[in-house]
């Protein structure tokens, strides 16, 4: 019974916290933001680790990430079943073995939209995109530092409470999940090349 | 006395029969008359159930103008008035209400909609299979959504059912209310109560969604309102039909009395004149309404061409009596005349638009009243000594022009065989096959329909499966055999996917399946605790799953009253048609993707081999389009065999070749000259193109059969007096048909545009055809 107006008042200091520190930090957003948007394409390995109240322990996935400058983005899950999403533009395609293809557009699905936004905005350094529907705030330093996206609206915060985006220079290392009943997930993100 | 009384009573019983009749009469005025019935009696059901049924109640709205939010408020309170309005049975526009009532429908009851449920699985190894897929389902990028179903519906019931409906298009979201893509209407699809050829009804309830909308308070004054569907063009189209209907007969009858008035100057040669006109849309209209039960609008007004016709009648007697001619050769002549256009006539009896046919009976037997009257009651009513304005004048003055006329010869027959050639040159590109060429529906209202459609994810109805069953049980088990069938399809590639009125309410027999499948609370915690030995999840989070299940287990089957308030109403509603004596089952189907073509021969080589043999597949678009090509057809040869037959007539009553080929050469000349004007004008040819060119044969060889008549007298006046009564009978024609070509339902100003000018062209080339005439040898 406590717990929601405990987040209340969590979330009323975390902004408060949020617009002081605003000013100080928005130069290093968006000088992060030009370092992100450098490296026009991207190749790495990723395994999400997703924690789930019902379930017992961790599901696990593995896979590709491939992203092209400015709006492309694949993530092709490997393990344990294959999956491949592309993003391009706003249309959104889902590939299963077995399954009929599930071909989105994105002006269709906000929800969808903000949620993969969060990921594609970050590796291309589109601040204004992700300004759209999250706040950001920047912890650390150039060499580690934690980019805090907080979903302005309420349609978006009931699906996703907070996403933590860690990283070194203009590398994303890790991305965090988290969901209002307290599952999460984490991805760890591993480049293997980059032009 | 009797000889001149007898045919008068007669008439009069006669006329008061008709009017007896005509009174009992139902006037239509539907899309349907003048498009083509397909040969085949099964086809023909589907197409018109298609055409009138289910689909034909759906109105689609668009909401224009003002902001997103504002449009979205627009819908709610306009859904939310209607839905208090029993004259409308469903409205759906995308509300959270309705969408939350869908997603309750289908957890609710997943244990008896989705196909996955058997006693397989729910068996220890099946229950273990199922909840192994599901966690693996967790590990894919929807895994955090597909986690909230997990506690509840651990096999994935859920999923497995919504599947079904994967590739169905729906509306987007915007502000709460669906819109249109690009954000800029919001929509709604509302299902009326009455059947769509209701059209008073349908007038009626879009009326009451006008007035709906008009008075929601605060309403932006830019804000538009939409409608489409086949009510909305029905709608609209009766109306274009009945002020034509009124503007037409309005014009022609003012039209012809002014003429008359003005050659007669006689009140009393006027009425007379008028008689054998009344007599004929009289005996016409009950004519058709004896033999078809009802009156189509458009066969009404056509009334117009009739006067054009009939009206000759009297002033050929008229005219021609008064000038002395001898009455035996009068009527023989005009008798001659009278056959030869019930020979055009009655070609239209055999067509396949069930329109013509009306207008073919209606002609027939006004022509045949017009022409019993006109010999046997009028001679009897006209005054013995017959004072007609005198017409020499005129009369001297169209002979001079006729006579001039015959120097243009060579330029007529110049003329006539270029565009002949031309018009060979240009071969089929000369025929209309556009399927809505007829359609009394205006361009802008088709291309609304389109967008409103395509925004609307309707389904396009191309593609369908049909079968009849004699109760809805039966029905819906016959769906799921095709369901199974249709399936196997799906997963080969060759179809997208279907809808299935089933997959939104199984037949009680399936859910009676499904349901014995479900096991008891006790051995469904046994088999869960086996199932789940070696998997992350305790049985105890899976509490909810055990509930559900039993609640299903006492929970009487699913009926029709379940569906209240969701989608899934509109589509059983639509694809699960109660008719008179049974139920019709529809099931759309989608074309695979990134292909718009469905293999129809292979599908039902595979439905039938499944042993349902009562099932037919459909290609809406591909049946349209060969029936309207193959009636183009039949109307080639039915025009064609028209002019024979009426040649041949000529030919039996001159009883001379070149006598017969003199008299039809002007109407050559005429059929020739207005098809090679119309395609100058970027007019292709429709069917009634064709039949109007048949009317041309069949009005415009009166002329010249009075004129072979006329120059076998020896009277240069009578002859003149011929010359006159055959202008005026022209100008009447040229200007009841004229009239019709202003009217904007293409299927009248087509033929009053081939008529009009075909039948002046017609009198042109037949007095410039005219042999020499004895008026010059017997010079006054």
């Amino acid at each position: 019974m406590i717990k929601p107006e405990f987040r209340h008042i969590l979330a009323a200091l975390l902004t408060g916290l949020l617009a002081a520190n605003s000013l100080a930090a928005d130069w290093q957003i968006n000088t992060l933001m030009q370092q992100l948007a450098l490296s026009k394409s991207g190749h790495a390995s990723f395994v999400e680790k997703k924690y789930i109240g019902i379930v017992d322990k961790p599901v696990v996935s593995s896979g590709e990430l491939f992203f092209t400058a400015p709006d492309k983005l694949e993530k092709r899950t490997l393990k344990p079943r294959a999956e491949s999403l592309v993003l391009d533009g706003q249309r959104l395609t889902i590939d299963r073995p077995d399954k009929a293809r599930l071909s989105l557009n994105l002006q269709d699905y906000p929800e969808a939209a903000a949620f993969v936004e969060s990921i594609r905005g970050t590796l291309a350094g589109d601040k204004s995109a992700l300004e759209k529907v999250y706040r950001l705030t920047l912890n650390g330093t150039q060499e580690k530092w934690q980019l805090i996206l907080l979903p302005k609206y309420s349609r978006m915060s009931d699906l996703v409470s907070r996403i933590v985006v860690n990283g070194t220079q203009g590398e994303i290392r890790r991305i965090d999940f988290d969901l209002p009943d307290g599952d999460r997930s984490e991805m760890l993100v591993t480049k293997v090349a980059a032009q | 006395m009797n000889r001149r009384l007898l045919p008068l009573a007669l008439w009069f019983l006669a006329l008061a029969a008709c009017i007896a009749v005509i009174a009992q009469t139902r006037f239509v005025a539907d899309l349907t008359a003048f498009m083509p019935r397909a040969p085949n009696a099964r086809q023909q059901m589907l197409i018109e159930q298609l055409r009138d049924g289910i689909i034909a109640r759906l109105i689609m709205v668009g909401i224009e103008g003002g902001d997103a939010a504002e449009r979205a408020r627009l819908s709610r309170e306009l859904a939310a008035r209607l839905r208090t309005d029993p004259a409308f049975i469903g409205v759906q526009n995308g509300e959270a209400a309705t969408e939350a009532r869908d997603r309750a429908y289908f957890f609710d009851n997943r244990y008896l909609l989705s196909p996955a449920v058997t006693a397989e699985r729910f068996s220890a190894e099946g229950l273990q299979g199922a909840i192994e897929r599901s966690l693996e389902a967790l590990s894919g990028n929807a895994g955090l959504m597909l986690k909230k179903l997990l506690p509840h519906d651990p096999t994935g019931e859920t999923l497995s059912l919504l599947e079904q409906f994967s590739g169905d298009n729906h509306p987007r979201q915007l502000e709460g209310a669906w819109a249109s893509r690009d954000g800029t209407r919001a929509l709604l699809l509302i299902q009326t109560g009455a059947e769509g050829s209701d059209t008073d009804a349908q007038a009626r309830a879009l009326d009451s969604i006008r007035s709906a909308f008009a008075h929601i308070p605060g309403r932006a004054a830019d804000t538009r309102l939409l409608m489409s569907g086949t009510s909305v063009m029905s709608v609209a189209s009766r109306e274009r039909i009945q002020g034509d209907i009124h503007r037409l007969a309005l014009f022609s009858t003012v039209l012809v009395i002014g003429l008359l008035l003005t050659i007669y100057r006689s009140p009393r040669l006027l009425i007379l004149g008028l008689l054998p006109v009344a007599s004929g849309v009289l005996a016409g209209v009950s004519a058709v309404s004896l033999s078809f039960g009802n009156i189509h609008g458009l066969t009404l007004a056509f009334g117009s061409t009739l006067i054009g016709e009939s009206v000759d009648y009297s002033i050929y007697l008229f005219i021609q009596r008064a000038a002395g001619i001898e009455a035996r050769r009068f009527w023989r002549t005009m008798g001659l005349g009278v056959l030869c256009s019930l020979a055009g006539f009655s070609v239209l009896l055999v067509s396949g638009f069930p329109g013509l046919a009306q207008l073919g009976v209606y002609s027939i037997a006004g022509l045949i009243a017009a022409a019993l009257t006109a010999r046997y009651v009028l001679p009897g009513l006209m005054p013995q000594q017959l004072k007609l304005r005198d017409l020499a004048g005129p009369a001297r003055q169209v002979d001079r022009a006729f006579r001039f006329a015959r120097h243009l010869r060579p330029l007529l027959l110049v003329a006539v065989v270029s565009a002949g050639v031309w018009v060979a040159w240009q071969g089929d590109a000369i025929w209309n096959r556009q399927l809505n060429a007829l359609s009394p529906v205006t361009p802008a209202e088709q291309a609304l329909d389109l967008s409103l459609r395509n925004e609307m994810g309707a389904p396009d109805m191309r593609y369908i499966a049909a079968l009849a069953a004699p109760d809805s049980e039966t029905a819906l088990q016959a769906a799921e055999a095709l369901g199974a069938v249709l399936q196997a399809q799906v997963a080969a590639g060759k179809l997208a996917g279907f809808t299935s009125p089933a997959q939104f309410l199984p037949s009680q027999q399936v859910q009676a399946a499904r349901r014995a499948a479900l096991p008891d609370e006790a051995t469904l915690r046994a088999r869960l605790a086996k199932a789940l030995r070696d998997q992350p999840i305790q049985p105890a989070r899976l509490e909810g799953f055990i509930t559900d299940v039993q609640n299903t287990r006492q929970h009487a089957l699913l009926t029709r009253k379940d569906l209240a308030g969701t989608s899934a109403a509109l589509g059983v509603d639509s694809l699960l048609v109660q008719r008179a004596h049974d139920v019709l089952v529809l099931v759309p189907l989608r074309a695979p993707a990134g292909q718009e073509l469905i293999d129809i021969p292979a599908l039902d080589a595979a439905i039938h081999a499944a042993g349902l043999k009562e099932v037919t597949v459909l290609d809406i678009l591909e049946e349209s389009t060969s029936l309207f090509s193959s009636y183009l057809n039949e109307a080639k040869l039915l025009v064609g065999g028209g002019m024979l037959v009426i040649f041949l007539l000529l030919l039996f009553a001159l009883r001379s070749l070149p006598r017969a080929l003199r008299a039809t050469a002007p109407l050559a000349c005429a059929v020739i000259g207005v098809t090679a004007g119309l395609l100058l004008c970027g007019i292709t040819l429709t069917i009634l193109h064709l039949i109007g060119l048949l009317l041309v044969v069949a009005i415009g060889r009166n002329y010249t059969l009075f004129f072979d008549a006329g120059s076998h007298t020896g009277n240069p006046a009578q002859q003149r007096q011929v010359q006159i009564s055959i202008v005026v009978a022209n100008l009447t024609a040229v200007g009841s048909f004229g009239v019709l070509a202003l009217s904007e339902v293409p299927v009248l100003s087509y033929l009053g545009s081939t008529v009009g000018p075909g039948t002046f062209l017609a009198l042109v080339s037949a007095a410039i055809l005219a042999s020499k005439a004895p008026a010059d040898a017997h010079a006054d």
